[in-house]
């Protein structure tokens, strides 16, 4: 027993002579330095829940569950319901996403696997420059030009060609899901191309080479082999479009209509979380109204928490061996 | 040619094609944007517009003077929180990190990156406004850095990352303990000059939690106090 005593205090006292040691040459001091900072991030997340938790409270009382599925946002009497924000929410993003996926992939796969490397170089830098525009100015854009085109041009004709559909009926106003969704898919676009060019050019020579050998034509080769290849970076390029237009907030709100109804008419004006934080947040009168607000911020944080971790999980599941990743 | 390697270069050259479509439409679309910003703003470009006050509503002229010290403002206030502490959590992050610690620092800055900004924007109202009971430049500074933080934490190991090996060594060779080799020899080279110019601006279109912490103010005109609200375009 005594001697296990003596190997254990010897063992510490090195152990805090070496600490202390290493806190006179200052790398201690260094690392816990460095640590605290590191640190601040945890804090800050954990003091974002708390506040948004802390803050809701109220509301969280007053509704329960009912608030994430009640259609009513009626700040006169009193009633708030989460319903509408997300559903416009949704399907603003999901518009995004059909359109600004299949574009952004095409415009990839050119400019990583046809394209000569300056010129795909050039285009690729302009469009980081279109990705750090601020939101707002696509916003303007949207009411200047894609609003009067949706009004006159594109919803007239998609009611004609599909107006048996629920999706594109009712009068066309201009604003509404269908144009955030169009200007959404444009503001998330250079974001796919960027990111999944970059992952397509990360893909080895080799797998292109064996493709072509065994015969396969360009687009087989790119299709079968380069693509496969590097779904990790794609599927990631997705999920970073997607939290992007699903906090997307100026822009949205200069063109969705801002009206919390839920119809089934794409051309029918909507809101969305971030649009009703933005325009209502600083205008809320009553403590209510304000923790309804920071529920449907909550909700919002909770949506982008849970895709994040999504993410993460997906790319675990489809990395195995043979698989490229990126750094987005 | 049989007909299978007639299809099949017939699939070639259409997938191909429709990808170069992709691509012409998309950065058409982009350049399309481009131009009508320069087009339509620059004509409305001029000296008065950087240095006058807006006008009152109605009348035609002004400038966007406040609006442009404003934004000087909080994105120095920005960067006097955001800079230090994402570049020391950085640090840390490239230099010292164990497994556990790192691991958590990096899930909570990459879901931070994703968090929407005008959540962030929440986040200082709270804590911020609601506090001091009113807006102020301050506030807006605060939920700025907040989101710079993980930005500059993230690029700041990036950067760190990428200095070679051998010249940490190097430096450890020469008997250099290890902070002294991480302040002398790893920043030098490559974080400390490169990303500072780029730090700022992926923070700086990010205006929408702005729109609480600092309450747009009808009246026009620079206040003097950096707690008063104030005005910014955004």
């Amino acid at each position: 027993m005594a001697a296990a005593h003596t190997t254990v205090d010897s063992e510490s006292s090195s152990w805090a002579r070496v600490w202390l040691r290493r806190l006179c040459t200052g790398d201690e001091v260094a690392r816990l330095v460095t640590l605290t900072f590191a640190l601040s991030v945890v804090l800050l997340t954990t003091l974002l829940v708390f506040q948004l938790w802390m803050q809701s409270a109220e509301a969280r009382q007053e509704f329960g569950w009912s608030f994430l599925f009640s259609r009513v946002w009626d700040p006169v009497a009193g009633e708030f319901g989460a319903l509408p924000f997300v559903y416009g929410t949704l399907v603003i993003s999901v518009i995004g996403l059909l359109i600004a996926v299949p574009l952004g992939f095409g415009a990839a796969i050119f400019l990583s696997e046809l394209a000569p490397r300056r010129i795909s170089d050039a285009l690729t830098f302009l469009i980081d420059l279109l990705a750090a525009v601020p939101s707002v100015i696509y916003g303007l854009l949207g009411i200047f030009i894609v609003v009067p085109l949706m009004r006159t041009l594109i919803q007239p004709a998609l009611k004609s060609a599909f107006g048996f559909i629920p999706l594109f009926q009712g009068p066309a106003y201009g604003i509404g899901f269908l144009t955030a969704g169009v200007v959404l898919a444009v503001m998330i676009v250079p974001y796919i191309i960027s990111v999944s060019r970059e992952v397509l050019l990360a893909v080895p020579g080799d797998q292109r080479e064996a493709a072509l050998a065994l015969g396969a034509t360009r687009w087989e080769a790119t299709w079968k082999a380069v693509v496969p290849y590097a779904r990790t970076g794609l599927l990631g390029s997705v999920f970073l479009a997607l939290a992007r237009a699903l906090g997307e907030t100026m822009a949205v709100t200069m063109v969705i209509g801002n009206n919390p109804n839920i119809s089934a008419s794409l051309f029918a004006p909507g809101y969305s979380i971030a649009a009703v934080l933005a325009n209502e947040f600083s205008e809320a009168t009553g403590d209510l109204y304000l923790s309804a607000l920071m529920a449907l911020a909550l909700v919002l944080f909770l949506v982008t928490f849970i895709l994040n971790g999504l993410a993460r999980i997906l790319i675990v599941l489809t990395a195995h061996r043979g698989s490229g990743t990126a750094h987005a | 040619m049989s007909m299978r390697t007639l299809s099949r270069k017939i699939v070639n050259v259409v997938m191909l094609t429709l990808t170069g479509v992709c691509a012409v439409f998309t950065v058409s679309v982009l350049f399309l944007i481009l131009g009508y910003l320069v087009y339509n703003g620059g004509k409305s470009l001029s000296w008065e517009f950087f240095t006058r006050l807006p006008a009152p509503v109605g009348e035609s002229g002004g400038g966007m003077a406040n609006a442009i010290v404003g934004s000087a403002k909080l994105l120095f206030l920005a960067a006097l929180l955001g800079v230090p502490v994402g570049l020391l959590g950085g640090l840390y992050l490239a230099e010292f990190g164990g497994r556990t610690v790192p691991f958590v620092v990096r899930y909570m800055a990459d879901l931070l990156n994703g968090v929407p900004s005008i959540v962030i924007g929440i986040l200082a109202y709270a804590v911020i406004v609601l506090r001091a009971r009113h807006f102020s430049t301050w506030a807006g500074g605060v939920a700025l850095g907040f989101m710079m933080i993980p930005i500059v934490l993230r690029s700041t190991e990036e950067f760190l990352r990428a200095v070679p090996r051998s010249m940490r060594e190097g430096a450890m060779a020469l008997g250099a303990s290890k902070w002294r080799m991480i302040v002398s020899v790893v920043p030098p080279l490559h974080a400390a000059l490169s990303p500072p110019c780029c730090w700022p601006w992926p923070a700086s279109p990010e205006r929408r939690p702005l729109c609480f912490s600092r309450r747009s103010a009808t009246a026009s005109g620079v206040p003097a106090g950096r707690n008063q609200p104030r005005h910014c375009r955004s």
